[in-house]
């Protein structure tokens, strides 16, 4: 079972995003799962969101400890919050951030990747979103669910918010794909 | 049959708003604040989208939306709420109201903490402070289940005359995403006919009746006798009901069930997962027992006890599972300041003397304000079951 913790702050979308994951992988036939720990209701609070992915029914209800993806999409939680808490050397870590400033995580994580998704969510939205930008990277480098099918979950979740939203974060979520290696 | 590409990944809150929708009420009414779900204002924008018929009455209270319901619903209209903690504080003497009348009203409560201190978060303690206020009781463990309880939750309501509240955990299953089957309104439609309350038991300017009129201390007794009683005889009644669902709903039945690889035991009102001789019965209401499943899907020699129906109580039930052993766990949301956990308390007291002779019974309270329950917490659990120590305590970190 895929377990994919994800960090950020409130107004950022990280329970979107864990949400468009389970919708993505349920699209390819796959059990999915995710459900937000909310923190108190304001902009700016740390807030971790979680999904699921696995071949079998998925029951349990606990939050995740044993993280098998972590994406931390608020690279100033690292200094703030335990984000890395219960990850292992196999844990991939993607981080929002247009380069390592972390030096000694590289020692830490064998697949740690960066990628800009603020300078992505700026130029496109023109404010730090960047839950489904970040997405672009994780579909890349864990292929545990497809761009295209974090696509079509994009446009099932944001159809009420209409045709432009929907093709801005469409933007965003490949070129950050493209952009990530 | 349906289709298997019926089958949607839905947040709970959704599924039940969809499900209510297909259900079709005449009334729907809610106080739009915190503590609200999602289900509420899903329904708010289905009625505004045209999508759904029903009237939509946004209340100025809690207490108020209670209150519209009872009067939709004593107007012979099938009727629907959803509430949370405070919320339903709020409404409590409108609950009890509601059951005096016998209305067939269905309300959902999104199980959160009740202040103070302040806390949004999940636990069971709202629900259990209107646990015998003369309304079915029943929870769901994941989305699947509450799906089906709240068509299964009319149905009751209808033909017993009896209100029915589904207890959901608030952010646990009403914030998650899974799979989720909703039926179409023509197949609900096969179990649960259109509302058509007999002439005579509704307010109609046509046939004028008197409903929650004054009892003097010569007939209120026999009221709540009655009640009482026909609680009690709802038991069996249930059971058939969910017999009867089965058959209608079978995908739904089976997305609803948590997957076992051991003996597994149903009757509509508990589920018993595990040997026929364990060394310990965990038993628990809600979400909770999908992490406790996880937990012990590998032991060989524990069993679990999940309670859908927990008002009117299946002492004879569960009594006919935890007898099997001698170490039971009760692994609970609520605490009854002063006394134990209430799930503790009514198994303790559904017990004949002989029968709880040789029991080991336990009482754990967990996850109270939204304290995430681990599988290492349950393990620890299961570890102490067996000890004869203190019967209440607090589990709260690993």
């Amino acid at each position: 079972m895929e377990q994919i913790r994800i960090h950020g702050r409130g107004g950022q979308g990280v329970v979107t995003a864990a949400e468009l994951i389970a919708i993505a992988a349920f699209y390819e036939g796959k059990e999915a799962q995710a459900f937000p720990n909310f923190g108190v209701e304001r902009t700016g609070a740390p807030i971790q969101s979680f999904a699921r992915i696995s071949d079998t029914r998925i029951i349990t209800r606990e939050q995740i400890y044993k993280p098998t993806v972590l994406i931390i999409q608020d690279a100033t939680l690292i200094n703030t919050v335990d984000v890395f808490a219960g990850s292992t050397p196999d844990t991939v870590v993607i981080i929002n951030s247009p380069k390592n400033k972390w030096p000694a995580l590289v020692k830490r994580f064998k697949r740690l990747y960066f990628t800009p998704a603020t300078e992505i969510a700026l130029k496109i939205f023109g404010k730090n979103i960047v839950n489904t930008v970040i997405l672009g990277a994780f579909a890349k480098h864990t292929k545990l669910v497809s761009l295209a099918s974090l696509k079509k979950a994009i446009r099932e979740k944001f159809a009420a918010k209409g045709e432009v939203i929907i093709a801005k974060n469409i933007r965003a979520i490949t070129e950050d794909y493209e952009n990530a290696n | 049959m349906s289709k298997p590409e019926s089958k949607q990944i839905l947040e709970g809150s959704r599924a039940i708003a969809l499900t209510i929708k297909n259900i079709a009420p005449a009334v729907v009414s809610a106080y739009p604040i915190t503590p609200q779900t999602h289900i509420v204002e899903d329904l708010a924008k289905m009625k505004a989208d045209g999508q759904a018929g029903f009237e939509y009455i946004r209340a100025e209270s809690e207490f108020a939306a209670a209150s519209i319901v009872l009067g939709a619903s004593a107007a012979g209209s099938r009727v629907y709420s959803a509430t949370s903690s405070q919320g339903l504080l709020l409404m409590a003497e409108v609950v009890y109201n509601i059951s005096g009348l016998r209305l067939p009203i269905v309300m959902t409560t999104a199980n959160r903490a009740i202040s103070s201190p302040i806390n949004i978060w999940n636990d069971h303690s709202d629900v259990m402070s209107i646990r015998d206020a003369g309304w079915i009781q029943l929870f769901a463990a994941n989305h699947q289940e509450a799906v089906n309880a709240h068509i299964l939750a009319y149905k009751l309501a209808e033909k017993l005359k009896l209100p029915v509240m589904i207890n959901v955990d608030g952010y646990i299953l009403t914030h998650s995403y899974e799979s989720v089957i909703i039926p179409e309104p023509k197949k609900i439609k096969k179990f649960l006919p259109a509302y058509r309350p007999e002439n005579g038991t509704y307010l109609n300017p046509d046939n004028p009746v008197t409903l929650g009129a004054f009892f003097t201390p010569a007939h209120y007794m026999e009221t709540r006798e009655a009640l009482h009683e026909d609680l009690l005889a709802s038991l069996e009644i249930i059971k058939k009901e969910y017999r009867e669902f089965q058959k209608i709903f079978k995908d739904e039945t089976r997305l609803a069930a948590m997957p076992f690889k051991g003996n597994v035991y149903s009757d509509g009102l508990v589920v018993y997962y595990g040997p026929n001789k364990p060394k310990t019965i965990l038993v628990a209401l809600g979400s909770l027992n999908g992490t406790i499943l996880e937990t012990i899907k590998d032991l060989k020699n524990i069993g679990l006890l999940k309670i859908k129906v927990y008002r009117p109580f299946p002492a004879e039930s569960i009594n006919k599972f935890i007898t099997r052993t001698k170490n039971i766990a009760v692994i609970e949301k609520a605490i009854n300041f002063g006394q134990a956990g209430p799930l503790y308390c009514d198994i303790k007291a559904g017990l004949s003397a002989a029968e709880a002779k040789n029991l080991n019974i336990k009482d754990y309270i967990v996850g109270l304000g939204g304290r995430d329950v681990t599988k290492k917490m349950i393990s620890k659990i299961i570890k102490d079951a067996g000890r004869r120590d203190a019967s209440v305590k607090f589990v709260g970190n690993d």
